[in-house]
């Protein structure tokens, strides 16, 4: 260090690079695992991100600013739109703005079909924590059930006899996966502290029974039996064999 | 100073534009937006990458890019760089203080200039691969943009980064030796309209001008040799020109039937 001056220019230089490097590293070792949602029309998320330019235009074209832009610090890729249910959910527009300003397709524009429309939509899935439901208490509460677009059917009410006071019902909101839309109304609706009732990416709810099981009643599904064959596979001899081929 | 005031206006404008214009007058960001609800334009670099990752690309995007591929392919030459990227404020400023501090350049990173070219076409290719427009995922001009228009601080960060990059790390590292954007637009704008002239009889070789360039290596034959600057590398900045006392150099529009005089 020659003189004073030296000595700030290289002291401001280093702590300069600390805080560069600090925050780099800050962002490597950050390992959110949050959930998203994602607006209309962005069902496969592979898809999704292989189309989206991350312009903002769906953020602009919401009427109800649910939209946000992800931040370098969001779980949700940067610059990617996303949108909190209990801040503020989707409010399902009839003309969908967010997927007709799309100008890459990345929200996928054939949900303004005329015969498709919001209700084809999947954007997440309700699910009700019964724990924490008051109308599971016993309390009587539909809030969820009141403030959902599709009432009666993505958010029905079933009844059931109340055990501890035997004279009163249960009102008990109960979603329906194949109509529910995941717009949020109901979570933002939901009177609890945190919301008993909130809406999930549909990977991280839906399971998948696989195709090996028929629903009999079902005479579409049942036709799949007439197509399989039986030959495949059936050794008859193998089951009085094996004891003389000596593999045991 | 004229130039740069000028560029600065244009620069925090059309961000400024962006931020605050109401949405009949225009919607989106730098990477594709709508003007007055029915202009697209788009970022070509990343329609291009978005077309490899998904091998598809919608009309309106399309449409987009191609404005804006024709508007510097044909024109401005690679004046994005220069004139509307935010990034640039702040490579700018860096480099600002970088010479107020008198900062000596690193002997230990040393960048080639081809860097950049390397990226854009790992770019490009790692989007087919992994079917991601791959640039446009960690676009830190997308980052400073964005945060800029639709508010947010975490971006600041992002900025700061890049300042401490340029200013103490490697001179003019982000903008001239690693931004595939900044080499797609070089390599689109070899034979754009609008160049830089030079008069090599009013030249006193001073070198100012090769001393305030941001891309050097476009400035080579300053002093030596009767030739207009036409390498696409230059951003069209014009700081060589208002430096300039002898007014050896200046802009030139219809310079294509001359013939690099």
């Amino acid at each position: 260090m020659k003189n004073r001056r030296d000595f700030f220019k290289t002291s401001f230089k280093t702590l300069c690079l600390c805080g560069g490097a600090s925050f780099l590293a800050s962002l490597a070792l950050e390992a959110k695992e949050e959930y998203f949602l994602r607006p209309p029309g962005a069902e496969d998320e592979e898809r999704f991100l292989s189309l989206c330019i991350r312009c903002g235009l769906c953020v602009d074209a919401c009427p109800y600013d649910t939209l946000k832009l992800a931040s370098v610090l969001d779980a949700a890729k940067t610059g990617t739109p996303f949108f909190e249910a209990r801040k503020i959910p989707c409010y399902l527009c009839k003309d969908i703005p967010c997927i007709k300003e799309c100008p890459t397709n990345a929200l996928d524009n054939k949900h303004l079909a005329p015969d498709k429309g919001i209700e084809s939509l999947q954007m997440g899935i309700a699910i009700v924590d019964s724990a924490s439901c008051v109308a599971h208490w016993g309390i009587q509460c539909d809030a969820c059930y009141r403030a959902c677009p599709l009432i009666d059917r993505a958010l029905k009410i079933e009844t059931k006899r109340n055990e501890r006071t035997a004279k009163h019902a249960l009102l008990l909101p109960v979603v329906d996966h194949e109509v529910c839309v995941g717009c949020g109304l109901c979570e933002l609706a939901c009177i609890t502290q945190e919301p008993a009732i909130r809406v999930l990416p549909r990977t991280y709810v839906l399971g998948k029974a696989g195709d090996n099981y028929i629903k009999g009643w079902d005479r579409d599904d049942e036709n799949r039996l007439k197509e399989s064959s039986t030959k495949k596979k059936f050794d008859s001899k193998k089951a009085t064999q094996y004891l003389n081929d000596g593999d045991l | 100073m004229r130039y740069l005031i000028a560029r600065r206006i244009v620069q925090i404008a059309i961000l400024a534009l962006f931020a605050f214009a109401p949405s009949a007058l225009v919607m989106g960001n730098l990477s594709s937006s709508l003007w007055f609800n029915t202009i697209p334009l788009s970022d070509p670099f990343a329609a291009l990458q978005i077309f490899l990752a998904s091998l598809s690309i919608d009309l309106s995007l399309l449409a987009g890019a191609l404005l804006i591929f024709l508007l510097y392919g044909i024109f401005l030459g690679r004046a994005f760089c220069a004139w509307v990227c935010p990034i640039n404020l702040i490579t700018d400023f860096a480099s600002f203080v970088r010479q107020k501090m008198g900062l000596r350049a690193s002997k230990f990173i040393i960048l080639s200039k081809n860097l950049r070219y390397l990226i854009l076409i790992l770019t490009l290719v790692l989007s087919f691969i992994l079917s991601q427009p791959v640039f446009e995922a960690f676009s830190y001009i997308g980052i400073v943009q964005r945060g800029v228009i639709f508010g947010g601080f975490s971006w600041a960060f992002v900025g700061f980064v890049i300042f401490v990059i340029d200013a103490f790390l490697a001179s003019r590292a982000v903008c001239s030796h690693f931004c595939p954007l900044g080499a797609f637009y070089a390599f689109i704008s070899r034979y754009a309209l609008l160049k830089v002239r030079y008069h090599l009889s009013k030249c006193t070789k001073c070198f100012k001008c090769v001393e305030i360039c941001p891309e050097r290596q476009v400035l080579a034959h300053i002093g030596k040799e009767q030739k207009n600057v036409l390498s696409g590398e230059c951003i069209r900045c014009g700081r060589c020109i208002e430096v300039c006392d002898d007014d050896a150099l200046e802009f030139s529009i219809f310079d294509i039937r001359r013939k690099n005089v």
